[in-house]
C-alpha cells in the first residue's frame, strides 16, 4: 500500500516537471491557431465586397487605392488608369439620397434590385455594399481583392485596425516603434547598468553590497503600472519642457522609463559575470603593477564581455516585451517613426490598447493574437540565444 | 613616479564615475518612491481602504480592487505554488541528471522570459474562450498562476540543490524511503528559502496588470464578486484606469497616487518580509 502511494505521488511530481514544457506548448499552440486565420480573411472588410460598373476598364484596384477612394484622396478614375470621370462613392447608407423609401419595400426587399440597378446605371460608380445585398442576378462588376497576404502584413507601412471598407494591418510601424523604444532604452541604461555591477562586483564592500542589493531587487519588484504612472507624471513634462515638443509623450519618455525598468537585469546579470572572473587573472594584473581600475578595465570586462552583452540582449528582451509603462507614456502613434522623439506604438502596447475593442474571432483580434506570436518568437530567440551563449561558455 | 601618479589620479576618476552613476540610480528609485509616498500618504486613510469607489471614480476609497488583488494573490497561489513545488522537487530529486533536467530548465527560462502581455493574449484564448470561464476571477488566477510558475519552480530547485547530499544519505541509511527523505529531510530544511521564493512571487503576481487586462479585470464595480466566475477589479489595472482614460483627471490624481502607494507598499512588505526570512534562517542555520 505503502509502495502504491508513493508510485503515485512520483507521478504526480514527473508529471509536474514537464509543467512549463506543457504550458510553452499550449502557448504556441493558442496563438498560432488564432493568430493564423488572418491570412485566410478576405482584405475587405468580412460580408462586404467592392462593386463597379461593367462598362468600367478597371479590373484590379489595390488596397491603397481603394482606401483614398473612400477618404476622397483619389477623385478621378484617370489617377488610376481609368477613364478622366469622377469617381462617385457609394455606401449602403446612401441608398437614400437615390431612391426614395417606397421604392425600397417595406421590409427593404427591393434593395438588392436597387443596388443592382443602380450601380448598373452609373459608369464612373465604386460601391461598398453588404454581401447579402449581392444576388445572383447582379447587373456590376465584383472587384475580387483576395486574401489578405504575408506581404500586406510583414512590409505593410500602415497599421489602421477598424477602417472600412478595408483595414490595413502592416506591421512596420509598431516593428520600428518597439525597435526604437528598445534600443534607446538600453543605449541610457547600459553605462549604468555596468557601473553599478562594476561597483558592485569589484569596488563596494560587503556592508555597501548588502544595501545596494536589495535596493535593487526593488527597482525590479516595483509593478510596471507603478513605473508607467511615475513616468506619466515626471517623465513627459521634464521631456516636453527639455525639448520644447508639443507633447511630451514620445519614444524618448518610453525609452527613459524602460531604461529604469531593465537596470536590474543589466546589473544582475553582468555582475554575475565580473564574478565568475578567476581569482588568479586579478592577482596576475595586481601583480604585473596594475591598479585595481586597470585590472577591472583591462582584465575583468573583456573576461566578461559575454556575459555583459547577455545582460544587454536579456535587457532588450526585458524592454521589447513591456507593456503597461510604455503603453502609458509613448502616446501611441501607429506610424513609422523617424525619430526618438515622436509619439510611437510598440507591439505589446497595440495589443493591450486595441484587444479590448477587437470582437473575438474577428480580422482584427486575429492580427493582434499574430503580433503576440511575433513578440513570443522575438523573446524566445533571445532567450534561447542568450542560454546557447552562456552554455557554450561553460564548457 | 609619475606614471604612478597618473595611474592612481585615473582610478580615482573611474572609481568615482562608477560610483557616481551606481548612486544615482538609488537615487531615482528613493526619488520615485519619495515622490509617491509624499503625494500618497494624504489620501490614505481607513476609510479610502474600506470603501468602494464614489462619483465616477472621483471619490471614495478602493476597497475592491484590494480584494480584487487579493483573490488573484490566492487563486494564482493555489494553482502555481503546488505545481511548482513539485515541479521543482522532480527536478532536483527525480530527474535523471543530464539532458532532461537541461531541457526542463531551459523551457523553465523561456517562460520566464515570455512578455506579460503574451500570458494575458493565451488566457484569453485558452482560460476565457476556449474553457468558456469568460472573464473572471478563475480566468485571471489561472494566467496569473503560470506567469509565477517559473519564479516557484526555480525558487525551489535552487534551494533543494543547496542542501547536502550527506542529510539525504543519512535519512537513506536509516532506511527512509526516497519520498520519506524529501518529505521529512530535504523539503523542510529546503522550507525557508522556498517560502522567500513564493513571497516574491506573490509581489510579481500583485503588481502584472497586462495579464489580467482581458482575462478578469473590471474597470469599476460597485460590489464585491461573488463568485470565481465574476470579474473582479485589481490595484494595478485600477492605478491604470485613474492615470489614462478617466472622467476627471484631476480629481482622480490624488485616488491615483493613494493607489500608487497601496501597491508600492505591498511590494515594498513583500521585499522586506523575504529578506528578513532569509536573514533569520540563514543566522539559525550558522548557529546549529
Amino acid at each position: 500500500m505503502k509502495r502504491f502511494i508513493e508510485k503515485i505521488i512520483q507521478g504526480m511530481l514527473t508529471v509536474s516537471g514537464f509543467v512549463t514544457s506543457i504550458v510553452i506548448l499550449l502557448i504556441v499552440l493558442f496563438l498560432f491557431t488564432e493568430g493564423a486565420g488572418l491570412f485566410s480573411k478576405p482584405k475587405v472588410e468580412d460580408g462586404y465586397e467592392i462593386v463597379l460598373n461593367k462598362k468600367n476598364d478597371i479590373n484590379t484596384l489595390s488596397a491603397e487605392q481603394i482606401k483614398d477612394m473612400f477618404d476622397d484622396k483619389i477623385t478621378n478614375w484617370n489617377e488610376v488608369g481609368g477613364k478622366n470621370q469622377d469617381i462617385v462613392l457609394f455606401r449602403l447608407n446612401d441608398i437614400t439620397n437615390y431612391f426614395a423609401e417606397e421604392e425600397l419595400g417595406e421590409q427593404l426587399e427591393h434593395v438588392p434590385a436597387k443596388i443592382s440597378e443602380l450601380i448598373s446605371q452609373h459608369e464612373e460608380i465604386i460601391g461598398f455594399i453588404p454581401q447579402e445585398y449581392i444576388k445572383n442576378d447582379f447587373a456590376g462588376k465584383r472587384l475580387d481583392m483576395g486574401n489578405i497576404k504575408f506581404k500586406d502584413v510583414f512590409f505593410g507601412k500602415e497599421w489602421i485596425p477598424t477602417a472600412t471598407p478595408i483595414s490595413f494591418f502592416g506591421i512596420l510601424p509598431l516593428i520600428t516603434g518597439t525597435l526604437w523604444v528598445s534600443l534607446v532604452a538600453i543605449l541610457i541604461a547600459l553605462p549604468f547598468g555596468v557601473a553599478a555591477a562594476i561597483y558592485l562586483a569589484e569596488i563596494a564592500n560587503h556592508k555597501i553590497r548588502d544595501i545596494l542589493k536589495p535596493v535593487i531587487e526593488l527597482l525590479s519588484g516595483i509593478p510596471s503600472v507603478v513605473y508607467g504612472f511615475f513616468g506619466l507624471i515626471v517623465i513627459v513634462p521634464l521631456v516636453q519642457n527639455i525639448f520644447h515638443l508639443p507633447v511630451g509623450e514620445t519614444g524618448l519618455t518610453g525609452s527613459i522609463v524602460l531604461a529604469i525598468m531593465a537596470l536590474p537585469t543589466i546589473i544582475t546579470v553582468s555582475e554575475d559575470a565580473m564574478r565568475n572572473c578567476p581569482r588568479s587573472m586579478r592577482e596576475a594584473s595586481l601583480a604585473l603593477g596594475g591598479s585595481k581600475w586597470q585590472t577591472i578595465f583591462k582584465i575583468v570586462i573583456p573576461y566578461s564581455a559575454s556575459g555583459i552583452t547577455s545582460a544587454i540582449v536579456l535587457g532588450i528582451g526585458r524592454a521589447v516585451g513591456e507593456t503597461m509603462a510604455v503603453l502609458m507614456v509613448t502616446g501611441n502613434s501607429a506610424i513609422i517613426a523617424t525619430g526618438i522623439l515622436q509619439p510611437l506604438r510598440t507591439i505589446p502596447a497595440t495589443i493591450a490598447a486595441e484587444l479590448g475593442e477587437a470582437p473575438d474571432g474577428g480580422v482584427h483580434y486575429q492580427a493582434l493574437f499574430l503580433l503576440g506570436i511575433i513578440l513570443f518568437l522575438i523573446t524566445q530567440i533571445i532567450n534561447s540565444s542568450v542560454e546557447y551563449v552562456s552554455a557554450k561558455n561553460k564548457l | 613616479m609619475n606614471q604612478t601618479k597618473r595611474k592612481r589620479r585615473n582610478q580615482k576618476l573611474a572609481f568615482g564615475i562608477v560610483s557616481m552613476l551606481t548612486y544615482l540610480i538609488v537615487l531615482i528609485l528613493i526619488l520615485m518612491l519619495v515622490f509617491i509616498i509624499v503625494r500618497g500618504i494624504g489620501v490614505i486613510s481607513w476609510e479610502f481602504l474600506s470603501t468602494a469607489p464614489t462619483d465616477g471614480m472621483t471619490g471614495g476609497g478602493i476597497l475592491p480592487a484590494i480584494i480584487g488583488t487579493l483573490y488573484l494573490i490566492i487563486g494564482s497561489a493555489a494553482f502555481a505554488f503546488p505545481i511548482g513545488i513539485m515541479s521543482g522537487i522532480y527536478m532536483n530529486e527525480y530527474a535523471p541528471k543530464g539532458k532532461l533536467v537541461r531541457l526542463i530548465r531551459m523551457m523553465t527560462n523561456n517562460l520566464s522570459g515570455i512578455p506579460s502581455i503574451v500570458f494575458g493574449l493565451f488566457g484569453m484564448a485558452l482560460f476565457v474562450n476556449k474553457l468558456g470561464f469568460g472573464d473572471s476571477i478563475l480566468a485571471g488566477s489561472l494566467t496569473l498562476g503560470i506567469l509565477s510558475l517559473p519564479i516557484v519552480i526555480r525558487t525551489t530547485e535552487e534551494a533543494l540543490k543547496a542542501i547536502p547530499d550527506s542529510f539525504r544519505e543519512g535519512s537513506y541509511a536509516l532506511g527512509a524511503t526516497k519520498l520519506q527523505t524529501i518529505g521529512k529531510v530535504t523539503l523542510p530544511m529546503a522550507l525557508p528559502n522556498i517560502t522567500t521564493g513564493l513571497i516574491l512571487s506573490i509581489g510579481r503576481v500583485s503588481g502584472e496588470t497586462a495579464p489580467i487586462l482581458f482575462t478578469c479585470a473590471a474597470y469599476f464595480l460597485p460590489q464585491l464578486p461573488d463568485s470565481v466566475l465574476d470579474q473582479c477589479m485589481a490595484l494595478p489595472y485600477h492605478l491604470y484606469v485613474l492615470a489614462t482614460s478617466g472622467t476627471n483627471l484631476e480629481l482622480q490624481r490624488p485616488i491615483a497616487y493613494g493607489t500608487a502607494l497601496v501597491l508600492i507598499s505591498i511590494v515594498l512588505i513583500v521585499n522586506i518580509a523575504a529578506t528578513l526570512i532569509r536573514k533569520y534562517f540563514a543566522n539559525k542555520v550558522k548557529m546549529n
